[in-house]
């Protein structure tokens, strides 16, 4: 939708430059307000505004209300797990899938640049498990949602209740995409610095639970463990912590217990 | 790490947004506003619009980016503010309940379009 706006070009106080340069508005940074400001160089042209207010990424959005829309016709709970390479994702999801494929029906989607490594990894739990290279996508460093449509199709989804989406490493880029599920899941682990909330706030803003991971290894760092927790609060106060270790399993039943009460939810 | 696709999205936008009824329509400007806390970083986003502009309609246009701060209101106390750290608990009483008035914004407002008369 747009309607127009004859900016009605008539004064050039300067040339086009490729570089985005302020409007002359008179202060403010408003941009819709430009008559008369002398914006564009050609002579023998009549300029218009047309007004446009769409958001960059509502195509990605509108995919998501439609994934959304066919995991509730199906029944099925989905959830992204989102975190920086080598915060243990892999590992916790496979702990997770143990202790909860026996009373789920489960399935995985998992997003790499590239390998099938952790695919190779999450298969054997009698859970389906898809695959998504992203370097087939230009090596994008997120999942987004027109993925997810086309990888649910691998699935009969009848037949499943607990989609887990295992998106790229990466603490930017998956927070500002939806795909439709229910819930997103941050983990952070104490190899990575306390401020880690601090530094990337819209992922731990967008979450409904942070798993604070490989806590065995604490006597073995300098790790505030307070302060990580303290800073992923001042970000989220809302936020469920799990304080965790994907290896000894410590802290798994809290964690596995509030996941189930969501999706049996 | 983004800004690639979303540069492509948004010439993709820009160029349906243009009227059919306009003859040889160049893009003279794309005006955007990108939210503090949008996962964008504009100088790169400039930089990669200069590259997804090429071969098409907006070949000319500059990208005028419009950042918008982070601006959070208290749901209790209805305390308002700008805040420039990420911290989401009320200044005056300290409660978690937060939301967002501005911040998130990665939004095409209007495209400037030049058509010759001739």
């Amino acid at each position: 939708m747009y309607e127009f706006m004859n900016t009605d070009q008539k004064q050039y106080h300067h040339k086009e430059s490729n570089k985005p340069h302020a409007h002359h508005t008179g202060g403010g940074d408003t941009v819709s307000q430009d008559k008369g400001t002398g914006l564009l160089g050609d002579a023998n042209a009549k300029t218009k505004e047309i007004k446009i207010l769409r958001k960059v990424l509502d195509v990605n959005d509108e995919i998501a209300r439609q994934n959304r829309k066919i995991f509730a016709e199906k029944g099925v709970f989905v959830i992204n797990v989102m975190s920086s390479p080598g915060s243990g994702k892999t590992t916790i999801l496979e702990k997770t899938l143990a202790h909860i494929s026996p009373s789920a029906r489960c399935a995985v989607i998992v997003g790499d640049i590239c390998t099938s490594n952790d695919a190779d990894r999450l298969s054997g739990f009698g859970a389906p498990v898809v695959q998504v290279n992203t370097d087939a996508f230009g090596g994008d460093c997120h999942l987004a949602a027109h993925v997810i449509k086309t990888a649910v199709d691998n699935f009969d989804l009848d037949q499943i209740d607990l989609l887990i989406i295992e998106n790229l490493g990466n603490l930017v880029c998956p927070a500002e995409f939806d795909m439709g599920e229910h819930l997103k899941i941050v983990v952070l682990s104490v190899t990575e610095g306390e401020d880690k909330p601090l530094k990337y706030p819209l992922m731990f803003r967008v979450c409904h639970a942070a798993l604070l991971n490989k806590i065995d290894l604490l006597p073995h760092l300098d790790y505030d463990r307070k302060a990580a927790v303290q800073n992923i609060r001042k970000v989220n106060p809302k936020i469920k912590v799990f304080e965790i270790s994907s290896k000894t399993e410590e802290g798994f039943d809290s964690w596995i217990k509030w996941l189930t009460q969501r999706y049996q939810g | 790490m983004h800004e690639m696709g979303i540069a492509m999205q948004i010439v993709e936008i820009a160029v349906a947004s243009i009227p059919s009824d306009l003859k040889n329509a160049q893009v003279k400007r794309v005006n955007l506003k990108v939210g503090k806390l949008a996962a964008v970083v504009p100088e790169s986003l400039q930089f990669c619009f200069q590259i997804a502009i090429q071969d098409t309609p907006l070949r000319d246009a500059d990208l005028n980016i419009e950042e918008i701060p982070l601006r959070i209101r208290c749901k209790d106390c209805n305390d308002e503010w700008t805040a420039h750290e990420p911290v989401f608990v009320c200044r005056k009483c300290q409660s978690g309940s937060i939301e967002m008035v501005s911040g998130r914004e990665l939004d095409i407002t209007s495209i400037e379009v030049a058509e010759k008369e001739d």
